[in-house]
């Protein structure tokens, strides 16, 4: 009974905690599909392809991700350089300058990107200036500033990744190495740096992830050379379209296929481990006879879904045509208008009607009451009767206004002051 | 088979900080010797071996091998191989890769490293073993690839550094004749660590016992078991009954001796404290538990001691006899299984016997930690 609640609750849970988490991303690959001109789910439009076309036709968009690539390509190899220099170093130091050395090598993951990026944009106009360069060397150049700025504290991250790999190698193997006869160098490229692959590799796929979305240091440093962060905050300023919505689609796509691959990857690893140590693979995935990538292997199953999936619907997308949806849409949106616009006049016809027939009851009744009926907020104060004499010379003003709507209400119409004549 | 090549320690110092870690260490290693450190842990047997592989210079003195002063020369520029603790292969590495890596380094063809290692795979007797990743391997077969890999870089000396601590007993006794083997076939000087005296006195040469930084004693397995030089030599290497008192009396080599709870026992000098002992000096009396016999009871003399027996085990080999002597002296008499009866004596009185030639007297000093 309590355990069954407690079950329950559990997937509740789940299920609160993933939408929370996915909805977006959901919602957002979505509105990438519907042909409404701004990113939106309801009302549903037409599916549609053509905000990939577009996105693919920005230049501006194609020239960040060429930037941000670029970027990325140098901070990658900068960043896990030092990181690992970094790494190799809180090894080797005096041990009791170790928590001191740390702490200042975290440290940039501690400053806010803002000042990061301010102060490297400060420090190498500096440079450029104390060099007696223009302004546009090499180092003042947005691409080495942004590389630069970004692995400041990209490297940080690297080092983490990478000491924690570090802390289980043996320096002993070192030691064998230069032991037969290696050098210092030959025993770090043939011992440290094979062991090291996997956590390089990490750092590695991370560098570049935090050097793609960065924004807030790339804003003080990217100079002529806007990534596509900067671009798509540049965008956003002046309204956004689903080809955003297409890019965040794509880059989605991208990641949970990467995703898959490694983790199919590494599941077949541990298949083969396993199965050198005893059993073949077949035998340890059980009766369902496929393919032997495939086997046990949930990962590598999903990861082939996904690729027919997505080469399915990039292949309806060059055969489908959504230009009588979107027409159908048009002509229904344009009859909609033309509806709305109808019932506007009419209902504007219905005011006039209405309007000139109390004018007439109006124009009846003012023989017997002098003071007119006044809706205005400023009472009676400039009601005709109570300004005398002055009443002519403000009619010449006043003459413009030929409806009632103004907000001075029925004061300065024509007809009522045509009634002190 | 050639010589091999000689390694010498003249008046090695090592210090880490104040901390000395060697002591004034003379060793003469004669090339195709094996020769072993042995020594509790701690006792800088392993800075030793660090200092002639390289990794370590000395803080004074020198390391000679082959006669040539080794100082400011590289562990890779040394005609040594080291066989770590660990063994320290590398787990990325096929077997056969990590054997020929000394070949990798010079820069061997891939198909030259090949036919080497599978010569080398079969003299370690894992033949087809070469394309196993060294997580695959078994403990004791990991050990021979190792020394493989330190034989295969063709070194005038293997240093081994407690190469067998890790492997259970079985195949820790197996090993040792097997290292014994592999010595003599390729001829070449062995340096072994170890702090099983076992393993010292079967394998080795000579044997360097080592305290604290201080080597005590260098000699043959024989020598340092039967003729110690020091209380530490004396009960570290193998098991021993000790008798502390003064020197009353000395005769040539022999020396009577006012134990402190036995009474006078006569005692042999050991040869390397002949004449340095004075009457009046504390001494420490050794016998080993064999050496002792039961003698008849009521016989008292200068070689019986008279103990109670507190209780008995039965070894296999040896029948153990626990006693305590008079002022609760232990001692321990192991009688060898010959077949005869042994009869229960627990609790009672027995006179113990022993030959002169067996009850070793040195200077009174540090013992080592049971």
């Amino acid at each position: 009974m309590n355990n069954s609640f407690l079950r329950v609750s559990i997937w509740v849970y789940l299920v609160i905690f993933f939408l929370y988490l996915l909805g977006p991303l959901v919602i957002m690959s979505v509105t990438a599909f519907n042909s409404s001109a701004f990113p939106r789910m309801t009302p549903w439009e037409c599916l549609t392809f053509q905000w990939f076309g577009e996105l693919f036709q920005d230049q501006r968009i194609l020239n960040g991700i060429k930037n941000s690539l670029i970027i990325g390509a140098g901070t990658v190899i900068l960043s896990v350089a030092m990181g690992l220099a970094g790494a190799l170093m809180l090894t080797q130091i005096w041990p009791k300058l170790r928590a001191t050395y740390y702490t200042i090598i975290i440290a940039p993951i501690l400053i806010p990107g803002v000042v990061l990026g301010i102060s490297t944009l400060v420090f190498w106009d500096r440079i450029n200036r104390m060099l007696g360069l223009g302004a546009d060397s090499f180092l003042s150049n947005g691409i080495f500033l942004t590389v630069i700025g970004q692995s400041t504290f990209i490297a940080s991250y690297c080092m983490l990744v990478l000491v924690a790999r570090l802390q289980r190698y043996d320096v002993a193997l070192t030691e064998a190495a230069l032991d037969l006869g290696a050098t210092h160098a030959q025993a770090f490229r043939k011992i440290l740096l094979p062991f090291m692959r996997p956590a390089i590799a990490s750092a590695a796929v991370l560098a570049f992830l935090a050097s793609f979305e960065n924004y807030n240091t790339t804003t003080f440093t990217f100079g002529e050379y806007p990534t596509l962060t900067i671009e798509l905050a540049q965008k956003v300023r002046y309204g956004i379209t689903p080809a955003i919505s297409a890019l965040a689609f794509i880059i989605v796509a991208l990641t949970v296929f990467f995703a898959l691959l490694n983790e199919a990857k590494l599941k077949r690893q541990e298949l083969v481990a396993a199965a050198r140590k005893s059993a073949t693979v077949e035998e340890l995935a059980g009766k369902i006879k496929l393919p032997s990538f495939f086997a046990g292997n949930m990962a590598a199953v999903l990861l082939v879904v996904f690729a027919v999936a997505t080469i399915t619907v990039v292949g309806t997308a060059t055969a489908y045509n959504p230009g009588q949806c979107i027409a159908n849409v048009k002509e229904q949106k344009r009859v909609e208008a033309e509806q709305r616009i109808q019932e506007l006049r009419k209902q504007r016809e219905e005011q006039r009607k209405k309007r000139e027939a109390e004018e007439v009851e109006q124009g009846g009744a003012q023989q017997s009451t002098p003071k007119p009926s006044n809706n205005s907020g400023f009472g009676n104060v400039f009601a005709p009767n109570t300004l005398g004499g002055d009443a002519e010379e403000e009619s010449s003003d006043t003459e413009t206004p030929p409806s009632n709507n103004g907000g001075f209400g029925g004061v300065f119409d024509p007809n009522s002051l045509q009634t002190d004549q | 088979m050639s010589a091999g090549v000689g390694v010498d320690l003249e008046n090695l110092w090592i210090r880490f900080g104040d901390f000395v870690a060697v002591r004034d260490a003379n060793v003469n290693i004669n090339g195709g010797d094996f020769f072993s450190f042995l020594g509790p842990s701690g006792c800088g047997k392993t800075t030793i071996l660090r200092a002639v592989s390289g990794f370590l210079e000395p803080s004074e003195g020198k390391v000679l091998i082959g006669g040539k002063d080794m100082r400011g020369i590289g562990p890779n520029k040394r005609p040594t191989a080291l066989i770590f603790q660990n063994l320290a292969l590398f787990p990325l590495m096929k077997v056969w890769e990590n054997i020929t890596f000394s070949l990798e380094i010079s820069g061997a063809s891939a198909k030259e490293r090949r036919k080497r290692a599978d010569e080398l795979l079969d003299m370690i007797a894992l033949p087809d073993q070469g394309d196993k990743l060294p997580s695959e391997l078994s403990g004791g077969q990991r050990q021979r690839v190792a020394i493989a890999r330190a034989l295969c870089a063709e070194p005038d000396v293997l240093l081994l550094d407690e190469p067998l601590s890790a492997l259970d007993l079985k195949l820790r006794q197996h090993m040792r004749t097997e290292l014994r083997e592999i010595q003599k076939r390729v001829g070449i000087t062995f340096i072994y660590i170890t702090h099983d005296q076992g393993e010292a006195l079967t394998m080795s040469d000579n044997i360097a016992v080592m305290r604290a930084g201080v080597i005590d004693q260098i000699a043959d397995g024989k020598t340092i078991y039967n003729d110690p030089n020091t209380a530490f030599a004396a009960s570290f290497v193998g098991e021993n009954n000790v008798f502390r008192g003064k020197i009353k009396q000395i005769m040539g080599n022999e020396a009577l001796i006012s134990t402190n709870r036995s009474g006078e026992l006569v005692a042999r000098i050991s040869t390397a404290n002949q004449g340095k002992l004075a009457v009046g000096d504390d001494a420490m009396m050794f016998i080993r538990p064999e050496a002792f016999a039961i003698a008849a009871d009521g016989v008292s003399g200068d070689h019986f001691v008279t103990a109670r027996v507190n209780h008995e085990e039965f070894e296999g080999n040896v029948f153990n006899i626990f006693t305590e002597g008079d002022g609760g002296k232990e001692i321990k008499v192991s009688l060898p299984n010959l077949g005869q009866s042994f009869d229960d004596h627990t609790g009672q009185n027995i006179t113990l016997e022993y030959e002169t030639r067996n009850a070793v007297l040195v200077p009174a000093g540090e013992l080592a930690a049971e």
